[in-house]
């Protein structure tokens, strides 16, 4: 089963039906859909929780998820994320595409490619609690409940993507 | 009927060995759909490689026309499934920004958790990046609550948005994501010099089968309030025949004045009946307008108590049914009615003429005068001696969250 050899990507329209396939299964099981950034939230605040409790406990944000006696990993979304990383892992391992590397753009630098995923992630990541979801949180498991709010930020993330896209062509092209 | 209370029925562990599976398989499917290379994310940007909208929305399509077909055949019930509550404002500047994120960092934290799993380094930078993102939210939100609270309208789905079938919604999205892959696919042609040509002649098959599909969902139907009442009805109808939920007026007095409870008193008498009398701060809603104020009434503090109200108690039951069978929580009827209301709490000249029967409104009022008759707003000294059996109990919260809880 593991492979040495990388294997191409699945055909995306055959992926979506299976990741469809997966959020189905997730609302028809549970109720809930599929998420990510929820699980680092939590995984962050547990950090901050062991570190300064008294900072947790007087901020009203992170009082609600990791006050007093709550833990905060005490949460499925922690472990849907726990899944995601072992199943990436997997996929990986049996795709031949586990390989310790820095996938970027021709024309950048190894370290500029470091610095704008840190960068990068840290908007994205301040983006995604501003809007109550990520791209698996909001955007996938709201937009197939045809939630409003879920369907306008999926608009609007493309928008913001597809805005700035020219400017930071260097970093891709 | 699905979704199920798997901590309830596994337990807690069980039910966490679910949510791990359920993660594996997610983590899965985006690794072997390339979402671990960023780059391959990015083209999506520049029109090259169009796999970030064709994952995404067969994704969504795929799992919005089962979770519709289920819910049509009753075999899921859409109304327990998570809806993501809807902040129009804060999800739409958040959105804007992480697409600014994202053409930045060549990631969303669901791909750069899987990147990080197959060792991509940039997928590490980005996923500490996302990390520090969200413990910088954490630490300024208190600075902006009051932005990232506002437009805020609940549970609101397109079909409720547009008010139209949830029917027409899946058809129109199958059909709006067709048109995406269609336009992906040319794009991908002319910038990314991609042979489309050579793509698998299955995804055709694949499309007709969406609209299909779609359309059986539209001829299939959503269940109606009559369905959704019968399928709790075993277990509420004894609360109306044990009377349960039927609240003395000396109750409903006791609420109208204590601190404790926000209280909403739901009057759908006809217009005339209204305007001649009504409890201060009733609001009419017509009968035809109360899945619009169920949705509404679920957006309202935990401590909501709903009080339905017509002359007597058979309206007011209709709507009381109807409110429950849309989980709405804390639902009560006003025992006897206006009527009854009246008796107690009118001491003038408007007595009750016995000869009307049935739904009318039994007392006499000459003028409209609303809620200006001084039995609209009873005096809380009226409680001293009023004996009634208590029935109001706020239910528990109910535990839902979405994925980014």
């Amino acid at each position: 089963m593991i492979s040495k050899i990388t294997k191409p990507y699945m055909n995306p329209y055959l992926a979506g039906v299976l990741l469809g396939l997966v959020l189905f299964g997730a609302f028809f099981i549970t109720g809930n859909g599929l998420g990510a950034s929820g699980g680092l939230n939590r995984i962050i605040v547990a950090v901050e929780d062991l570190i300064v409790p008294d900072h947790v406990n007087r901020t009203p944000y992170l009082l609600r998820l990791a006050g007093g006696e709550q833990n905060p990993l005490d949460n499925w979304i922690v472990f849907l994320t726990i899944g995601a990383l072992i199943g990436g892992f997997l996929s990986g391992l049996f795709h031949g595409r586990l390989k310790l590397e820095t996938n970027k753009g021709p024309n950048i630098s190894v370290r500029s490619r470091w610095l704008l995923a840190f960068v990068g992630g840290a908007i994205m990541g301040y983006g995604a609690r501003l809007a109550r979801g990520c791209t698996s949180g909001q955007a996938l498991s709201g937009g197939a409940v045809l939630s409003a709010g879920s369907w306008a930020f999926m608009f609007a993330v493309f928008g913001g993507g597809y805005a700035l896209a020219w400017f930071v062509r260097k970093a891709w092209n | 009927m699905a979704p199920f209370p798997i901590e309830e029925l596994f337990g807690k562990f069980s039910a966490y060995t679910i949510y791990l599976i359920i993660g594996v398989a997610f983590g899965a499917v985006l690794e072997m759909a390339g979402f671990a290379n960023s780059p391959k994310l990015a083209a999506q940007f520049y029109f090259k490689d169009m796999t970030v909208l064709k994952v995404m929305f067969t994704g969504i399509i795929t799992a919005m026309v089962l979770i519709f077909l289920a819910s049509g055949l009753g075999w899921l019930d859409y109304d327990a499934l998570w809806v993501n509550p809807t902040y129009l404002w804060p999800g739409i500047v958040g959105g804007l920004v992480m697409g600014v994120g994202f053409i930045i960092g060549g990631f969303c934290p669901g791909t750069s958790i899987v990147a990080l799993a197959v060792l991509k380094i940039d997928g590490l930078f980005f996923t500490l990046g996302a990390t520090f993102g969200i413990f910088l939210f954490g630490e300024t939100v208190d600075f902006f609550s009051g932005f990232w609270n506002s437009s805020f309208y609940g549970r609101l789905t397109l079909q409720d948005w547009l008010n139209v079938p949830a029917g027409f919604v899946v058809l129109a999205v199958v059909l709006m994501a067709l048109f995406m892959f269609w336009g992906g696919e040319q794009l991908e042609r002319i910038f990314g010099k991609r042979d489309v040509a050579r793509d698998p002649k299955g995804r055709y098959i694949g499309a007709v089968t969406f609209v299909a599909v779609a359309l059986i969902i539209l001829a299939v139907g959503q269940p109606s309030i009559q369905d959704k009442w019968e399928r709790i009805a075993a277990e509420k109808q004894p609360l109306l025949d044990n009377r349960q939920v039927q609240i003395h007026p000396g109750e409903l007095l006791n609420l109208i004045h204590d601190e404790v409870h926000n209280l909403v008193m739901v009057d759908v008498r006809d217009e005339a009946d209204y305007n001649l009398f009504h409890i201060q701060d009733a609001r009419r809603v017509e009968m035809d307008d109360l899945h619009m104020t169920a949705l509404e009434l679920q957006n309202l503090p935990l401590n909501t108590v709903i009080v339905t109200m017509c002359n007597n108690e058979i309206r007011s039951t209709q709507a009381w049914k109807y409110l429950v069978a849309e989980k709405t929580p804390n639902v009560y009827i006003l025992e006897g009615g206006i009527n009854y209301w009246l008796d107690i709490f009118e001491h003038g000249d408007y007595s009750a003429s016995p000869e009307r029967q049935g739904d009318d409104l039994q007392h006499d009022f000459d003028v409209a005068l609303g809620a200006r008759q001084a039995a609209s707003e009873p005096d809380a000294g009226e409680l001293d001696h009023i004996e009634y059996t208590p029935k109001v109990k706020l239910a528990k919260k109910v535990k839902r969250q979405g994925g980014c809880g």
